[in-house]
């Protein structure tokens, strides 16, 4: 019998400990694929870090690197200095890189740290159950904002993929969500290009995930969705924030499009007289 | 063994031991007194093709060094005492992942602040722990410029073989005096094969994990046992000291870096007073040279001991676990970033020798 469908071998068999109707699996199936797709598994190295995703280090097949919270791109950064033909990659939450991990992230894209970010954005710290997050919406109500985010008391939303593209290191960001078919194929689309961004050496790159929590939301699987189509799109509007106009051939080869150096505004040689 | 000797500062001779002994990575981030290994480091290793990095915190720094350590490369780092606080939960991670590292730290005078003067008041800090959890570090204290050249190079050696942080502590004094030093023409780089690193898979059927958690007690019991197994065997074969003159020592100081120094000139300046003081100095603060000093204590020409440090008595409760109460153990120290001088030590010596000391007087 032909086989029209099987596992991805991006993927280990380990069972996933994600909650039913959580983004985290679609978009761990979405990376995994495109490492296949682009033969990476044999010299990929990814950076898990701290809240639900702690234990993706298992589930990729690739090469992986646990890291503490926040840390991810610092340690990304300590291993593709070393390897620099290999795939680096780091996978995130909004507690662990918007938060903790505000340094480390911005330094990264700052330096133009030649690593791929994939930032699972679900807008509330899951792991430590349903704290606010940097991204957590205005009112929305948290175990730590349980009358609901007040901007006058707790603060505004950080728009990471807005703040990480307005850095001249960052070349390529885009922010997507996995809530259907059509999402999910432009998910997999941008998760191919940061690769390729990569690979091409022209600098940092970051996918952002808008992301379900539906045991800390409080709502049903497909309810949670709704509400991300109906009220976190609103906060963080999906698209490309940087290095749309980036063009890769066949062979994933850099055709055209803006990329850092060409943003910088100076002459490297002309200053260091 | 090469006889040309050039005369460097400490702080340079760590980062030249350092791309000696095969390490092509620098993560840092300045502080005093220990910035002088970045500026070396920063031209360096851009001439050599090596990795600098100057990193956006201590914290950053320490996690860049875990992820060279987890790709299976030489990797280094230095700071100072409020920096090497910052890297502390890094250095957990690192014991809890068994990553070999090497981090030096320029002891100055705490806490807090403190100030910018040499000090030996990290000593429980490297030594007792750090960072959370139970763990070691092996934890080596240079005396001269040329110890910090062949302790640096095997540093690296000892990290290697053992998958652990090795912590060079040296203190302000150390890292800024200029001594001439001899290095060797060619370094034996011992190269250990690292199969568990996570540098891609290369064919293997199975993909390499870095990992320090470990969600299941038992299995998370089991691993910290494997660790204190590890640290058993590092404390059977890696403790290091320089005893002097025991055999007929009545009062015998134990001093380690800097102030070891400092005694051993008073060693002579008591002998023309008629008194017989020997000197034990821990190369190795963990392992403590704890076997040297119950043995010590033993001998009945030893009166007493007399520890010496820059900080309020901290290596001097090792000194007192070794000497199990056999012989009196008294402490002189200095702080915020003063240096004892010879006499303040022989007038110590004297004291004890005529029995006007008190054990716990400390200042």
């Amino acid at each position: 019998m032909a086989i029209v469908f099987e596992p991805t071998k991006g993927l280990t068999t380990k069972p996933f400990h994600y909650c039913p109707g959580c983004c985290h699996g679609i978009i761990h199936r979405l990376i995994a694929e495109t490492m296949v797709e682009m033969d990476l598994l044999e010299s990929a190295v990814g950076v898990a870090s701290v809240g639900c995703t702690y234990n993706s280090y298992e589930y990729f097949s690739n090469d992986m690197v646990q890291a503490s919270h926040g840390r991810a791109p610092a340690v990304a950064t300590g291993i593709k200095r070393n390897l620099k033909d290999h795939v680096v990659f780091t996978y995130q939450g909004d507690g662990d890189l918007a938060s903790i991990g505000t340094a480390e992230i911005i330094h990264a894209a700052a330096r133009g740290e030649k690593i791929t970010v994939f930032f699972v954005n679900n807008a509330v710290y899951g792991m430590t159950s349903g704290q606010m997050a940097p991204t957590t919406l205005l009112g929305q109500v948290t175990t730590t904002s349980p009358f609901g985010r007040d901007q006058s008391y707790q603060g505004y939303p950080i728009n990471v993929s807005e703040l990480l593209s307005n850095l001249t290191g960052s070349a390529y960001i885009e922010r997507v969500c996995v809530t259907d078919f059509k999402n999910i194929q432009n998910a997999k689309q941008a998760i191919k290009k940061a690769f390729q961004v990569q690979q091409n050496n022209i600098g940092f790159s970051m996918v952002e995930f808008l992301s379900t929590c539906p045991t800390n939301w409080g709502k049903e699987p497909l309810p949670a969705m709704d509400w991300l189509k109906e009220n976190m799109i609103k906060q963080y509007p999906l698209g490309c924030y940087k290095g749309n106009d980036l063009v890769f051939d066949a062979d994933g080869k850099y055709v055209s499009g803006t990329r850092p150096v060409d943003n910088a505004g100076v002459n490297v040689a002309e200053v260091k007289k | 063994m090469a006889q040309k000797r050039v005369l460097m500062k400490g702080n340079e001779v760590i980062a030249e031991a350092a791309i000696r002994a095969g390490c092509r990575n620098y993560f840092g981030y300045p502080i005093t007194p220990q910035t002088e290994v970045m500026h070396y480091m920063a031209k360096k290793m851009v001439q050599i093709g090596g990795n600098f990095v100057q990193a956006e915190s201590e914290v950053s720094a320490i996690n860049m060094v875990y992820g060279a350590a987890s790709a299976g490369f030489r990797v280094l780092t230095s700071s100072s005492s409020p920096g090497i606080s910052l890297k502390q939960e890094g250095i957990s991670y690192i014991a809890g992942a068994e990553l070999p590292a090497v981090v030096v730290n320029i002891v100055r005078a705490g806490p807090g602040l403190g100030g910018i003067q040499p000090a030996q008041g990290d000593y429980f800090q490297a030594t007792k722990g750090g960072g959370h959890g139970d763990y070691r570090n092996i934890v080596i204290a240079p005396a001269s410029v040329q110890e910090l050249y062949e302790l640096v190079v095997e540093a690296f050696n000892l990290a290697d073989k053992y998958r652990m942080c090795v912590m060079i502590l040296g203190d302000g004094t150390l890292g800024q005096m200029m001594e001439p030093v001899a290095f060797r023409d060619e370094e034996t780089i011992e190269t250990v094969a690292k199969p568990w690193a996570a540098a891609g898979r290369n064919g293997e059927s199975d993909h390499h994990t870095i990992t320090s958690i470990y969600i299941d007690p038992d299995v998370l019991e089991g691993k910290n046992l494997e660790l204190q197994a590890k640290y058993d065997v590092v404390k059977a074969n890696e403790v290091r000291y320089e005893a002097i003159g025991l055999e007929d020592a009545e009062i015998v100081i134990t001093a380690f870096s800097t102030c070891s120094r400092i005694s051993r000139n008073v060693i002579r300046q008591a002998a023309e007073l008629g008194i017989k003081v020997g000197m034990i100095r821990p190369i190795t603060l963990w392992p403590f040279p704890y076997e040297i000093i119950s043995k010590t204590a033993d001998m009945p020409n030893v009166k007493a001991f007399l520890d010496v440090e820059l900080n309020a008595g901290q290596m001097i409760e090792d000194v007192r676990l070794g000497c199990a109460g056999k012989k009196p153990c008294y402490f002189h120290g200095r702080l915020g970033g003063n240096l004892p001088t010879q006499k303040e030590i022989l007038d110590k010596i004297v004291a004890i020798h005529e029995g006007k000391m008190t054990q716990g007087g400390n200042f």
